[in-house]
């Protein structure tokens, strides 16, 4: 029987998502010799032709040429995954979705006209069908083993779709919000850090994204309770995922079409 | 031998943090062009940081660049800082040195043993690598993970560390939270070393900077978090005055922005650290430095993986050092209270220096920032060696040539993601 094949690819992103794989020290060595890394630029001179059988796909659409190159991408693989904030919602650079691109633009170059870029920033599932989202800005590595692992055993992997605080609660932490009055997205945030900023004595400032029935509205009045002001609400959901739904109604403005 | 015109071309640059692309055209003998193309989108992070609260940039700026979160974290800490008079007692600026400790370890080992050595042994990858020689790449990985582990315990996470604040940090490890990684670091000292010993081992083509060098510098140590900025020709002035010696600028007919430093071209990074600051560091770390045959200065762009390994060893022993004299700090973070005003900080990213500058409102939301990374920075003199590498091998065939040049490319560790986020680049000379 032949290896799967496994690609990485790269749209606009910080490369945390896929620097995530070679953070697994203890597992990379098994890893590339139990499938076969076809396509992974950032760690390989060797680079062979789809299709593939797992994409991972890491960062937004924001340019013409990269809208084409993602849907070359998911018509060469078998299973597609995006990994983090960017690929699944767009990203801390979808704030251009609420704002004026040719403007952002003209603040960092003198001659805007040259820079060829979309007005929005979108995540993958906005051009091609998704297989699997994960979460997280970054990605948490163990969710990540999870999910190649699940995909290449043929099940459905693992990734509770709950809130941030079953977590918190799970590893006994006081609650941030509750004991301290410090303001926490965790009631509305997707799990998979292992509550990690409540662990380090900080509340959640939602970097895996809203959960599936986040309700932002009610969190709003606690926040509100916690002496948060108009503008800093404005500004809490409107980070690494502002543009997805459920963060981007707390977000400043409405999302331009 | 004749070669009227020749196009070396690669469009995806492998084992590079970031995506771009490198053409060189040669014509009569002569490099015509000699262009680092990065073609990654903007992400216009100066744009929209207008308008945010002051205490965004750490958590905002770090999502820059995954491969050195810490750099971003820590240069708009200090910029921040110091529009607001902030200072950091003594352990809080102790830990952040530790934390960029973690970061430099971490990168540094990802780069030697992932991206560059590869290069070096005739390799595609590590993984290839590993096949042959498992035991070295498993040194590299441990050395890589120990890194993590102290940024994991400081930071929270080792990729966009949550636990970093203006002033300092959230909350603050026991001094037993740090014995279990004192432990680890004594292995990795070894380990470091033994990574000196092997890269010294190498085959280094020869080529020779020209060019200016800038870096960071501070009385008496080796700098990482802080300092002011000195230059191989004899400039040395505070990260304030930054803007006044450093400039970018669009180039005609291209999407770039060069930074030159009074006009002209240099290189920041590992090489130009080490040659301004070689006399700073501890002695095992000199002393290795001396066994694998560097002098005080180093200006070869192919012996920046001996540089690495040495400031890998330096790290080690600093984080070390760090840990032995730590007391818990009496209150996590210092604080912070907004002013009007304008702040340069800089900071030495494992890529080189690394420029923010914010303008502050009375209220405390940004009116403008700039930032400038040290890939953008070392931009021209990549492809200053580009072009001489070539003309000095053109007996070579194309594909040896072009396998070369990537390698060159590879010697300074561009952060294409990091430059791309302010520029997309395309460079033309005549």
């Amino acid at each position: 029987m032949t290896k799967p094949t496994v690609a990485v690819w790269k749209f606009a992103s910080c490369d945390g998502c896929q620097l995530t794989l070679l953070d697994c020290e203890d597992e990379l060595l098994d890893f590339s010799a139990a499938v076969s890394i076809a396509y992974f630029l950032e760690a390989s001179s060797a680079v062979r032709p789809g299709p593939y059988d797992i994409s991972l796909v890491e960062g937004s659409i924001t340019t013409p040429q990269d809208a084409e190159r993602i849907r070359d991408i998911r018509a060469q693989s078998r299973k597609l995954v995006t990994i983090g904030a960017c690929a699944t919602a767009g990203g801390i650079q979808a704030l251009r979705n609420f704002g004026d691109v040719a403007e952002f633009a003209s603040v960092v170059y003198a001659s805007p006209q040259y820079i060829d870029t979309l007005a929005t920033s979108t995540p993958i599932s906005a051009h091609v069908p998704v297989d699997f989202e994960l979460r997280g800005c970054p990605i948490d590595r163990r969710q990540l083993l999870e999910v190649i692992t699940a995909l290449l055993a043929g099940r459905k992997p693992a990734i509770p779709d709950t809130s941030v605080c079953t977590e918190c609660k799970r590893r006994g932490l006081t609650c941030v919000m509750v004991a301290h009055g410090t303001p926490c997205l965790g009631p509305v945030t997707h799990a998979g850090c292992g509550a990690l900023c409540p662990a380090h004595s900080r509340g959640c400032y939602g970097c895996f994204g809203p959960m599936t029935g986040a309700n932002v509205p009610a969190l709003a009045v606690q926040l509100r309770a916690c002496g948060m002001s108009e503008g800093a609400l404005g500004r809490v959901f409107a980070t690494f995922n502002a543009a997805a739904p459920g963060f981007a109604e707390g977000t400043r403005g409405e999302p331009q079409e | 031998m004749s070669h009227r015109s020749r196009e070396l071309a690669v469009s995806g640059l492998t084992r590079v943090e970031g995506e771009g692309a490198l053409r060189v055209i040669v014509r009569d003998g002569r490099v015509e062009r000699a262009e680092l193309r990065i073609y990654e989108p903007p992400r216009f992070f100066e744009a929209f940081l207008r308008g945010r609260a002051y205490t965004e940039p750490p958590d905002i700026t770090s999502r820059i660049c995954g491969i050195c979160p810490v750099a971003y974290q820590t240069s708009a800490c200090n910029a921040i800082e110091q529009v607001c008079g902030a200072q950091l007692d003594p352990p809080l600026a102790d830990l952040r040195r530790l934390l960029y400790c973690g970061e430099w370890i971490s990168s540094h080992a990802l780069h030697i043993y992932l991206l560059h050595a590869p290069d070096f042994l005739g390799y595609p990858d590590a993984t290839a690598f590993a096949g042959d020689h498992r035991a070295v790449v498993e040194r590299g990985l441990e050395l890589k993970k120990t890194g993590n582990a102290v940024l994991e315990l400081i930071g929270g996470r080792a990729i966009h560390p949550v636990n970093v604040r203006l002033g300092g940090f959230y909350s603050v490890p026991a001094r037993s939270d740090l014995a279990p990684l004192a432990e680890r670091l004594r292995v990795a000292l070894d380990l470091a070393l033994d990574t000196v010993r092997w890269a010294a081992g190498f085959d280094f083509p020869d080529l020779e900077l020209t060019c200016d060098l800038l870096a960071l510098h501070e009385p008496g140590r080796y700098p990482i978090e802080r300092g002011d900025v000195r230059s191989a020709s004899g400039l040395f002035f505070t990260p304030a005055e930054f803007p006044a010696h450093v400039t970018e600028e669009q180039v005609p007919h291209s999407t770039a922005l060069h930074a030159t430093l009074n006009g002209r071209r240099y290189l920041a990074g590992p090489l130009a650290r080490y040659s301004l600051n070689s006399g700073s560091l501890s002695p095992v770390a000199r002393e290795a430095a001396a066994e694998a045959g560097l002098s005080a200065q180093c200006r070869n762009p192919f012996r920046s993986i001996l540089v690495r390994g040495v400031e890998i060893v330096y790290a080690v022993e600093e984080a070390l050092r760090i840990i032995d004299g730590y007391q818990r700090p009496d209150r996590p973070a210092v604080e912070v209270t907004p002013r009007a005003g304008t702040g340069h900080g800089v900071s030495e990213a494992p890529r080189g220096l690394l420029y923010h500058r914010y303008e502050l409102d009375a209220d405390g939301l940004i009116r403008s920032a700039t930032i400038i990374p040290p890939t953008s920075q070392s931009q021209a003199a990549i492809e200053d060696d580009l072009r001489r590498l070539v003309e000095a091998n053109l007996d070579r065939d194309d594909a040896s040539l072009t396998a070369l040049c990537e390698q060159a490319i590879r010697n300074h560790d561009p952060c294409i993601s990091c430059s791309a986020h302010f520029l997309t680049l395309t460079v033309q000379r005549r």
